[in-house]
């Protein structure tokens, strides 16, 4: 187990390496200058010049590309410059509620998405099957923004069952408060991921139900109760835990969609803030957490792949 | 003495014959038949509806702001009293060319590098690092950030969304490249002395062009998703030439009072992207019935 594990970091080593790469190149990319920026648009050229080179951007690109290395392995992210405070402790405030809204979009989408599919797959080709796969297909074709605007014209505006935006934290709101301001949001999101989850997990249980295994396990008088959710489901267990990564990936890119139509002060509206205030480090540091996180959630799915199917071995 | 029933046909009418099952089977496939209903529909819409209606999308008339949903208004009007139905078809035009530039971009790059990196394995380890490493950022972010760097206009959220997409189409048609160049009729070329521009034109492409080609069609309906979710965040193409998606972003601020603004842009939105889907699903089916979904 230490083994696979080791063996598969060393492996996403490369990948670091270059997400580190294009994080520094992407924030290159953006147009205007940041020394300007930081100076304000009237600022004397002096004082421009002398911030530049606090910045240390009058040096060559390569040494920067250097010095963003050297910072990142003494675990320098950098500051922000519109929030007077580093990248990781800006990041640090707003994780609480990005992992909330992750983790509560993760508890609706995986029992949901999994329990649709595999009733799909079950009752193939009957109406069930055809209700599953339509509300399946609406939920990766709607634009969740879309869908959030008109869900809190119905639910929060009309009907005034949630609010509409903000986010009430757990610890001095309180667990009632923190629910009712995430619940819709969360919804939003898992609309998406249990759409792709329910068509892979019945794509997954449409292979595994015409193995001969199940029909021995019928025709030895095994529950059909059984038959399915044990002998069918381990089965197809293998295939949802390989679309995990996607999902978890998927649902890091819908946050950023969905932190920004309910104002929720996430990790996800930091960035695009950023992005719109030309905050080049914070830019920076976010995209290269994000990268890192991405990497890290793959490493763990394939660790969790050999758990499931100890067949898979990493060397 | 010739008997023509024991004469194998020639490859020729072999090839002729698996087209025809090609489109026999699509022709019987229920969701590539609706899919393709609808996609035809909504791009008929798209060339054609704007004539019909005759009225100017950006026409404004401060008489009829909000007007809702009427016979002179079927979709209702916005708040400098433009034609909601008239700016939706012309958005049509604007986001489905989106949507189609952008799978034809990442098609052709998709393809180059997959082919690239699956017939020559000595680059394939740097290339797909690389591939990788672009994937590791989320699409829309990768978009959002690309967009914001080249300026909010149509062409610079085609750029953003074909670099966030091509990665993961070069993964896919580097997958059946692995899998073509194992094939004996590729070895055999390669023995009767085919070179490698020869074989990859003539017998790698083509045979990776199924599961591309389904790729496509899904990264058409994520497109015309992802135009609507980057000009709500006001990275999209600017106003007041009207696209689905910045149609929504302006009817936003008065979703409560005139919920017709957003209301119909974003069902065309979610009808096109539906309608592809399906189409993407009926080609899987046909095309590779194993192959799993990518995003």
């Amino acid at each position: 187990m230490f083994r696979t594990i080791s063996v598969r970091l060393m492996q996403s080593i490369p990948v670091l390496l270059l997400v580190a790469v294009l994080s520094f190149i992407l924030m290159h990319l953006l147009p205007g200058d940041p020394a300007v920026v930081i100076a304000g648009a009237d600022a004397a050229p002096a004082a421009v010049e002398r911030i530049r080179r606090e910045l240390g951007l009058d040096q060559s690109i390569w040494r920067q590309l250097l010095s963003w290395f050297l910072n990142l392995a003494q675990g320098k992210f950098g500051s922000s410059l519109m929030l007077n405070q580093t990248v990781l402790s800006a990041v640090g405030e707003r994780l609480p509620v990005t992992l909330s809204l992750a983790a509560l979009s993760l508890a609706i989408t995986l029992p949901i998405g999994i329990a649709l599919g595999i009733l799909a797959a079950y009752f193939r080709s009957s109406w069930i099957d055809a209700g599953v796969m339509a509300i399946a297909l609406i939920g990766v074709s709607a634009p969740s923004f879309w869908i959030a605007i008109v869900s809190v014209i119905l639910f929060s505006v009309k009907l005034g069952w949630v609010p509409s935006a903000g986010y009430a934290p757990l610890l001095t709101a309180g667990p009632g408060a923190w629910f009712a301001s995430l619940i819709q949001p969360a919804m939003v999101l898992s609309l998406f991921q249990i759409g792709f989850l329910a068509r892979m997990t019945r794509s997954a249980m449409l292979d595994v139900l015409e193995q001969d295994f199940i029909r021995t396990a019928r025709a030895k008088g095994v529950s059909e109760w059984r038959t399915v959710g044990k002998h069918g489901f381990r089965n197809a267990l293998v295939a949802v835990v390989t679309v995990s990564g996607i999902i978890l990936s998927l649902l890091i890119g819908g946050s950023v969609v969905v932190e920004q139509v309910f104002a929720l002060p996430g990790i996800g509206r930091l960035v695009v803030q950023g992005i719109m205030a030309r905050d080049y480090p914070l830019i920076q540091g976010t995209m290269l957490l994000f990268g890192f996180a991405f990497v890290l959630i793959n490493v763990a799915v394939d660790i969790v792949y050999t758990l499931v199917d100890p067949r898979v071995r990493y060397d | 003495m010739t008997d023509v029933g024991l004469v194998a046909p020639s490859t020729q009418i072999l090839a002729e014959r698996r087209r025809f099952r090609v489109l026999r089977k699509l022709a019987a496939h229920r969701s590539f038949k609706i899919g393709l209903v609808v996609v035809t529909v909504l791009v008929l819409c798209a060339i054609i509806g704007p004539l019909l209606t005759g009225t100017d999308p950006t026409a404004m008339s401060i008489r009829y702001r909000f007007k809702p949903p009427s016979a002179r208004f079927p979709f209702g009007s916005d708040q400098y009293g433009r034609d909601i139905l008239t700016r939706v078809l012309y958005g049509g035009r604007l986001s489905l060319s989106i949507g189609f530039s952008v799978a034809l971009l990442s098609g052709v790059f998709g393809a180059m590098i997959g082919v690239l990196a699956g017939y020559f394995r000595a680059i394939d380890p740097y290339v797909m690092r690389l591939m990788d490493a672009l994937m590791a950022f989320p699409a829309i972010l990768l978009a959002i950030g690309i967009g914001a760097a080249l300026g909010a206009q149509a062409s610079s959220i085609v750029v953003a969304l074909a670099v966030a997409y091509v990665p993961r189409t070069a993964r896919i048609v580097r997958a059946s490249v692995l899998v073509i160049r194992e094939m004996e009729y590729l070895q055999a070329a390669r023995v009767s002395g085919a070179g490698d521009a020869h074989i990859i034109v003539k017998h790698v492409l083509p045979n990776c062009l199924g599961p591309l080609i389904v790729q496509l069609t899904f990264i058409f309906a994520y497109a015309i998703v992802a135009e609507a979710t980057l000009s709500f965040l006001g990275i999209g193409p600017p106003p007041p030439a009207p696209s689905w998606g910045n149609i929504i972003a302006e009817g936003r601020d008065y979703s409560v009072e005139a919920w017709w603004v957003m209301l119909f842009p974003g069902l065309a939105v979610s009808l096109a992207a539906l309608g592809m889907n399906l189409l993407g699903d009926g080609l899987r089916d046909v095309f590779d019935p194993r192959l799993k979904i990518e995003t």
